[in-house]
C-alpha cells in the first residue's frame, strides 16, 4: 500500500495573479484509505452531535461540518502540527483534525470536566495547542487578524511554519479581514487565508451579502486560488503550495468551494434559503467522501465491503465515545472562578450574591 | 531625583525589551515617527523594525495581530494612539483577550499590554477626550492600570509587560511631561509595582479620598487647601481599576467614616459608583456621612475652553465635597436648564 499514486484533481485551481499549481496530485493508497476513515469519522460524529442536541444533551450553539470534511483532511495531509490553525465556530472536526479525540470533543459538547475546554468553552471553543490549533472563535471574521497574529510570531520566531485562518464566505466581508491581509502582506507575514465558501453565510446567499464572491481574488494585491473544497486531494495539493508560497512571499487566499450540508447552526433546518433539490444534487455529484470511496474502488485499494466495514467500526467508536463522555462529571461549581486569569493575585471575585458566594482568584 | 512620566513610560519600555526577546512593540507612529506622545522614542534604533512595529491605521486589525501573538507567546505591548482609537478594536480586547485564558481553561493565556493615554485631554472635543477606566473596569479576565506618578508609571508598565494576563494600561497625556521626585529603588531594572494595590499618597484622619490618574493630583491639591481648613484628607491613588483594592478602600473609609470618589470619567455606572458599592456593602455601619462622587458631566465633551472646564473635575469640586462629607458650610447648589 506504499505505491505512489499520481491523481488527477476534479477540476482545474482558478488563479489570482498567481500560476496555478499542477492538477496531478501525488498520494499512496495509504493516505487515500486515511481519507476516508477520517472524513468518514468527522461525518459520523457530526451526525452523532445532531442527535445529542435534538435530545438537549448539547446546548447553546452547534454548527456542524458535515459536507466540508475534505478542507481539514487534505490541509491537514499537506502540513504539520508544528504549523498553525484557527477558525471560527464550526471547529469540531478541525479540532479532530489537529489530533484531538472524539471522546473530548463530545465531552466538552455536553459540557463536562473532562471536555477539551472542561466543559467551559462548549461547541464553538476548542483548542489544541499542542498541535498547533488556536481555536474556535465566536465573533466572526475575527480569527483573522488573530491568525495573521499567530503568524507574526511564527516568523519573529524565525519559525518555517505557517499559518492557516480559516474563516466563511460570511467572514469574507469583514473589514477587519482585509485590515489584517494588509498588514500580513506589508510584512510578509507567512499566512494563509482560508475561505471556506459554502455559500452562504447562515442564511444568506453569498451573491446578496458581496458584491464579488470572488473570493480568491478579494486580496487585490495578494494572489489567490480557487479550490475544489470537496476534492480532499485538490485541497492537499493548494495547501501544499499555498505553504510553500507563504513562506517565500507572505500572504495567499485560498477558496476552498464547498458546502454544508445542515443548516447553519441547530437552530436553521438550512431548508428556506435553499431548496432540497441543490441539497441533495451536491450530495449526489460532489459529496468529499463518495469522491473518495469511488477513487478507493477505481483503484482496488479496498473493496466495497471492506469499506463498509470501516464504516460499521467507526459507528462503533462514536458510539462508545459518547457513552465514555456521558460518564465525565459536570465541572466543580469551583471551576466558575478558575482561569478567570493566569495569575490572579489572591483576589477576589463574586458570584451573583457576593454574600454568599465569592472566590480568590489563583 | 526627579523625572517625567514620559521618561519613566519610555524607559520601562526599553528595559522590558533589553531583558525578554519576546516584548515587542507595535502601534501607529510607534516607530520612525518615534511615538505620537514621544514615549516610544529611541527605541525603533535599538531594537530595529521587527520589534518596533509601525502599523497602518487599522486598529481592528493590529490589535488582533496582537492579541494572535500573544496565543503563541510573544509578550507584545500594543500602543493605542489615544484610547479613543481602541473602540475600534474592543472586540478583540475583551472576546479574543480577556476571555480566552477562561474559555480554554488555562491552555492559552494572553500576556499582552494595550497601551496610550486615555481621559480628557485639552481641546480637542467629544471624540478625542473620554476616560475608558470604567469600560475595560468591568471585564473580567482583563487586568486594568492607571499609574499617576513617574514611579507608578515604571513600575506598573513593567509589571504589566511582565504579566501573563492581558492588561489595559490607561496613560493621561497631561500628565506625560509632569515630573515627580523619583527614588533610587524605583529606577531599578527590577523595579515593579504589585498589581492590584492602591497607594495612600497622602494619609489623613477625617475623610477619604480616592482618585486615579491625573485626578490624583487633583486630590492632593485639594487636601492641601483642606488641610488649611482643619480638614485632613486621606488621598488614595488606585494604581489599578481591576483588580480593585477594596480592603485598602474600605480601611481608610473605617478610619475617616468619610468618602469622596474623584474620576474623570462619567456618572453613571462608573468607578466611583462600584467603589460606593463596595464601601456600602462592607463599611455602611463606618459611614458618617453620605458617599460623595465627583465625576466628568453627564455630557459628552465640549470644545469651547469654558465648557470643557465644566465638564472636567476641578480642585474646587473635590474641596466643595470634601466639606460637604464632613458637614462643613458649603454654598448652594446651581441647577441649570438644558
Amino acid at each position: 500500500t506504499s505505491t505512489a499514486l499520481t491523481i488527477e484533481t476534479s477540476i482545474p485551481f482558478a488563479g489570482h495573479m498567481i500560476d496555478t499549481p499542477s492538477r496531478s496530485v501525488s498520494t499512496t493508497p495509504s493516505e487515500i484509505l486515511t481519507f476516508f476513515r477520517d472524513m468518514a469519522t468527522m461525518r459520523r460524529m457530526e451526525l452523532a452531535a445532531d442527535s445529542l442536541y435534538k435530545a438537549k444533551l448539547i446546548r447553546g450553539f452547534c454548527h456542524l461540518y458535515d459536507g466540508q470534511e475534505a478542507v481539514s483532511v487534505g490541509m491537514e495531509a499537506a502540513i504539520t502540527k508544528k504549523d498553525c490553525i484557527i477558525t471560527a465556530y464550526r471547529d469540531h472536526c478541525i479540532y479532530l483534525g489537529r489530533g484531538g479525540t472524539m471522546i473530548k470533543a463530545f465531552t466538552e459538547l455536553m459540557g463536562r470536566s473532562g471536555g477539551c475546554s472542561k466543559g467551559k468553552g462548549g461547541s464553538m471553543h476548542f483548542y489544541k495547542k499542542d498541535s498547533g490549533f488556536y481555536g474556535g472563535h465566536g465573533i466572526v471574521g475575527a480569527q483573522v487578524p488573530l491568525g495573521c497574529g499567530l503568524a507574526f510570531a511564527q516568523k519573529y520566531n524565525k519559525e518555517d511554519t505557517v499559518t492557516f485562518a480559516m474563516y466563511g464566505d460570511g467572514a469574507a466581508n469583514q473589514g477587519q479581514l482585509f485590515e489584517a491581509l494588509n498588514m500580513a502582506a506589508l510584512w510578509e507575514l507567512p499566512a494563509i487565508l482560508v475561505c471556506e465558501n459554502n455559500h452562504y453565510g447562515m442564511g444568506t446567499a453569498e451573491w446578496r451579502a458581496a458584491k464579488s464572491p470572488a473570493y480568491y481574488k478579494r486580496g487585490d494585491y495578494a494572489p489567490g486560488l480557487k479550490v475544489d473544497g470537496m476534492d480532499a486531494l485538490a485541497v492537499k495539493q493548494a495547501c501544499m503550495f499555498a505553504k510553500e508560497y507563504a513562506l517565500k512571499n507572505g500572504p495567499i487566499i485560498l477558496e476552498m468551494d464547498t458546502y454544508r450540508y445542515h443548516g447553519h447552526s441547530m437552530s436553521d433546518p438550512g431548508s428556506t434559503y435553499r431548496t432540497r433539490d441543490e441539497v441533495s444534487g451536491v450530495r449526489q455529484e460532489r459529496d468529499p467522501i463518495e469522491r473518495i470511496r469511488k477513487l478507493i474502488l477505481t483503484h482496488d485499494l479496498a473493496t466495497t465491503a471492506e469499506l463498509k466495514e470501516v464504516e460499521k467500526g467507526i459507528r462503533k467508536e462514536v458510539d462508545e465515545a459518547i457513552a465514555t463522555a456521558k460518564e465525565s462529571p459536570m465541572p466543580e461549581p469551583s471551576e466558575l472562578f478558575s482561569h478567570v486569569y493566569s495569575k490572579g493575585y489572591g483576589v477576589e471575585s463574586f458570584g451573583a450574591d457576593r454574600k454568599e458566594l465569592k472566590a480568590s482568584l489563583l | 531625583k526627579q523625572m517625567n512620566v514620559r521618561d519613566a513610560l519610555n524607559s520601562a519600555l526599553d528595559e522590558e525589551m533589553s531583558a525578554d526577546s519576546r516584548v515587542f512593540m507595535m502601534g501607529e507612529e510607534v516607530g520612525e515617527y518615534q511615538g505620537a506622545y514621544k514615549i516610544t522614542k529611541g527605541l525603533l534604533d535599538k531594537y530595529g523594525p521587527d520589534r518596533v512595529v509601525d502599523t497602518p491605521i487599522t486598529e481592528a486589525g493590529f490589535a488582533g495581530i496582537g492579541v494572535g501573538a500573544a496565543y503563541y507567546g510573544l509578550r507584545p505591548v500594543v500602543e493605542f494612539m489615544t484610547f479613543n482609537f481602541s473602540m475600534q478594536a474592543i472586540d478583540h480586547i475583551i472576546n479574543s483577550a480577556a476571555k480566552m485564558n477562561y474559555m480554554s481553561s488555562g491552555e492559552i493565556s494572553v500576556p499582552i499590554v494595550f497601551r496610550g493615554p486615555n481621559g480628557a485631554a485639552a481641546g480637542v472635543s467629544s471624540q478625542h477626550s473620554q476616560c475608558y477606566a470604567a469600560w475595560f473596569g468591568s471585564i473580567p479576565g482583563l487586568k486594568v492600570l492607571t499609574p499617576y506618578s513617574s514611579e507608578d508609571a515604571r513600575g506598573l508598565l513593567k509589571s504589566a509587560i511582565r504579566d501573563p494576563d492581558p492588561v489595559v494600561f490607561l496613560e493621561n497625556e497631561l500628565l506625560y511631561g509632569e515630573s515627580f521626585p523619583i527614588t533610587e529603588e524605583a529606577l531599578d531594572s527590577s523595579f515593579c509595582i504589585p498589581l492590584g494595590r492602591a497607594k495612600i499618597e497622602r494619609e489623613g484622619k477625617d475623610v477619604t479620598i480616592v482618585a486615579y490618574s491625573k485626578m490624583v493630583s487633583y486630590s492632593l491639591m485639594a487636601a492641601e487647601i483642606l488641610s488649611k481648613e482643619g480638614i485632613s484628607a486621606e488621598v488614595i491613588n488606585l494604581r489599578s481599576i481591576r483588580p480593585l483594592d477594596r480592603d485598602a478602600i474600605n480601611v481608610s473609609v473605617r478610619k475617616t467614616n468619610r468618602l469622596v470618589t474623584v474620576e474623570e470619567g462619567f456618572p453613571q455606572h462608573g468607578v466611583g459608583a462600584e467603589i460606593c458599592a463596595s464601601v456600602v456593602e462592607e463599611s455602611f455601619e463606618y459611614l458618617d456621612a453620605p458617599v460623595e462622587r465627583i465625576c466628568g458631566a453627564d455630557v459628552p465633551m465640549p470644545y469651547a475652553a469654558n465648557l470643557e472646564r465644566l465638564a472636567v473635575p476641578q480642585i474646587d469640586d473635590i474641596v466643595r465635597a470634601s466639606k460637604r462629607a464632613c458637614y462643613r458650610s458649603t454654598s448652594g447648589s446651581m441647577t441649570v436648564s438644558g
